[in-house]
């Protein structure tokens, strides 16, 4: 993909730059040229939605470290230090807060779009496993962030989440205090986690370079899922998509902003303005929303599984509601990419996101009642969708017939 | 295709069934807080500095006595958007107090501007022996530190409101929650009953009564002096403590949004325009 440039040096130095590294080229050809589909709907301004997200954190963040003090002590009152007296640090600190969940909605909608629409299937299953890499990732760098400013949720959720990692057989225990550093969460923990925090968003940003590098072999998906055939199925990243992208990202700060001014601590617990207190539990511990579906599958598994313990029973359904998405290109075997043309898939594609959103709402519901019924019922289907669902649908459904191209689609679309 | 759509339907309607039945076993003893109207409710709310200063004055006669609250500093009361006390005042006020102070002589000195407000006891310790073995918590933040809950699908408007004002809401609610117990409910020796506080045993006996604090005449003649109207005030002045900014937080988002809205339509006009001549 990288014979697409009209790009002629236009003077000497240019040339010689040219000669000697080719960023100029380099830019022009991926940033500039790069032929995409042009029936990309709103749904792929997300990616570079994504792209400005992690530079904003990133910004805010490197910031904020400038005037937090990651020590037990120190740590809850630096943050309220920081947006009491900082200049403008208010504003700051809670773009990042905020912006941690805008984040994740915004990175929630972009899956769900792949998973629509086909796009971790071939030729993109390396571009869709570094994508899940970085899902990954960021819960990682999330959580740690949220035990940063130290409140009692910070706390809480550091022990119950660190204590996930003693399920594993003979090795749980040295690297429940490995990732501790102790016995007990405690200002080691707090210290390692900040440390950790600041690297993995750098790590990301490299797994986000990989992302677009692979993105940048097959080019884009589209919301027909055939290949582009021609150059008249493609129009230039540049201006289009630039624009259009930018625009989807004003529109993306309009609720980002309206929660960082109006309503910083909504996507927050009132808990977390208390101090950190080992001696004193919350009623309820409850994640940030953005891990409510997971830890609703934690949860659901309360019942031994043969040898398997529940406890060891929910860490392995919840790892493994994670490990089965670098399986899916293989799971799903349809050749038909677009779930527009896939009669059946659709159906069981939205039971699959009000599925997802019933287990957000059962992660935050106390673990008692009908709740814990309603919270297997709904981890079987996010497992059956992805283990029985899709391999079975690729076998008996018959998809409606594809256009023969993007061109053609379009065309159709606008005289029909 | 049929059965498969009955399946679907099948299951829907077993979910939609499900739910609120869900919803209604979550219920408790404690009765719902209901949400009330403050002056710095919703996107264009802003403190009133005379009930900040009436809030002011019952928070250091009465909740100051047993409460700390260390994050509050003397200058934080003549800053904007607060109880706007001036220079002068906040000055005279601080130095009514005396601050411990390793570095000056005897340990202690007269409290400047700068200080914070200091703590009714020096330990943790000296305060649950002060206080029948409870922990007076600090108040600093106590406004964000406490929240309300509605039944579900009521809270999802709380979103669109900006509703911030759940702990005033629950302060507000506790301070007036203060009842004999009812029938068949013990409470432990030292303890009072209130029916908003979590479990219903609170450590701290009843804060505030009719009369309990004399406000002054105002211009405008003068203020109820009740129970109500105290906490009503005690509570504003603490949401103003926990997050002192809001005034021009709100002010700011105003511009970001109209900046925002305004940023977009161009946005949208250019990229339209661009995208004319391509079919998509």
């Amino acid at each position: 993909m990288s014979e697409h440039t009209t790009y002629q040096p236009t003077n000497g130095v240019e040339k010689w730059l040219d000669d000697r590294l080719p960023v100029v080229r380099f830019a022009k050809e991926h940033l500039m040229d790069f032929p995409t589909p042009k029936n990309l709907n709103y749904w792929w301004t997300f990616g570079a939605i994504l792209a400005v997200m992690l530079v904003v954190q990133i910004v805010t963040g490197i910031v904020l470290a400038m005037h937090y003090s990651p020590h037990v002590s120190l740590a809850f009152d630096s943050v309220e230090h920081i947006r009491r007296d900082v200049n403008g640090g208010r504003i700051i600190q809670g773009v990042h807060a905020v912006g941690a969940s805008m984040f994740f909605a915004a990175v929630y909608i972009h899956i769900g779009r792949n998973l629509y629409f086909g796009s971790y299937k071939a030729p993109r299953e390396i571009l869709y496993i570094i994508g899940v890499l970085i899902f990954v990732l960021m819960m990682a760098t999330a959580f740690m962030g949220y035990v940063l400013p130290w409140g009692q949720m910070s706390f809480w959720a550091a022990t119950v989440i660190t204590n996930i990692f003693s399920a594993i057989p003979v090795l749980g225990d040295p690297v429940l205090q490995l990732l501790r550093g102790g016995f007990s969460v405690d200002n080691a923990t707090l210290n390692r986690f900040f440390s950790l925090h600041y690297l993995l968003p750098f790590v990301i940003a490299a797994l986000v370079a990989l992302h677009i590098w692979a993105l940048h072999v097959p080019g884009n998906n589209n919301p027909i899922g055939v290949e582009v055939k021609s150059s008249r199925d493609t129009v230039s990243f540049h201006p289009y998509y630039t624009m259009k992208d930018l625009f989807a990202i004003v529109v993306f700060f309009i609720p980002f902003a309206w929660f960082v001014f109006f309503a910083p601590d909504i996507l927050g617990h009132p808990d977390n303005y208390v101090m950190a207190n080992s001696q004193v539990t919350p009623a309820h511990i409850v994640p940030e929303w953005y891990f409510l579906p997971f830890y609703a599958i934690l949860r659901a598994i309360d019942f031994n599984i043969l040898f398997i313990d529940s406890k060891l029973g929910g860490v392995i359904f919840f790892g493994g509601s994670i490990v089965v998405l670098f399986f899916l290109p293989w799971l799903d075997r349809s050749p038909v990419r677009s779930g527009s043309f896939r009669p059946m898939f659709k159906w069981f594609y939205w039971i699959f996101i009000a599925n997802f959103v019933l287990l957000a709402y059962l992660g935050a519901a106390p673990a008692e009642g009908i709740y814990v019924i309603l919270a297997k019922i709904s981890t079987a289907y996010y497992f059956a969708y992805f283990l029985i669902i899709l391999p079975l649908l690729s076998r008996i459904e018959t998809p409606l017939p594809l256009p023969v191209s993007i061109s053609d689609s379009v065309l159709g679309k606008a005289h029909s | 295709m049929n059965i498969k759509k009955s399946i679907i339907a099948a299951a829907l309607l077993a979910l939609s069934m499900a739910v609120p039945a869900a919803a209604q076993e979550g219920g408790h003893a404690t009765p719902e807080i209901q949400k009330r109207t403050w002056t710095f409710s919703g996107i264009f709310g802003t403190y009133d500095e005379h009930q900040l200063q009436r809030g002011f004055q019952v928070f250091r006669e009465v909740c100051a006595g047993c409460h700390s609250a260390r994050l509050l500093a003397f200058r934080n009361l003549a800053e904007p958007g607060g109880p706007g006390f001036s220079e002068a005042q906040v000055k005279a006020l601080a130095a009514e107090y005396t601050i411990a102070d390793p570095s000056a002589e005897n340990g202690e000195r007269p409290g400047v501007a700068a200080d914070r407000w200091p703590s009714p006891f020096a330990s943790e310790q000296e305060a649950r022996d002060a206080n029948g073995g409870s922990l007076p918590p600090d108040l600093s933040v106590m406004a964000k530190a406490r929240g309300t809950t509605q039944p579900f699908p009521w809270w999802i408007l709380n979103y669109f409101t900006a509703y911030q004002e759940g702990g005033p809401d629950y302060i507000h609610a506790l301070l007036n929650g203060y009842h004999e117990p009812p029938e068949g409910v013990e409470i432990p020796e030292g303890k009072y009953y209130n029916e908003y506080f979590p479990g219903h045993a609170i450590g701290m006996a009843p804060p505030l009564a009719d009369g309990s604090v004399t406000y002054e005449e105002g211009e405008n003649g003068s203020v109820p002096q009740t129970l109500e109207q105290y906490s009503t005030d005690v509570s504003a002045f603490l949401m103003w403590m926990a997050d002192p900014h809001m005034a021009s937080r709100k002010e700011t988002g105003f511009r970001v949004i109209m900046f925002l809205l305004l940023f977009a339509g161009l946005m949208w006009a250019t990229k339209n325009r661009l995208w004319r001549g391509v079919e998509h």
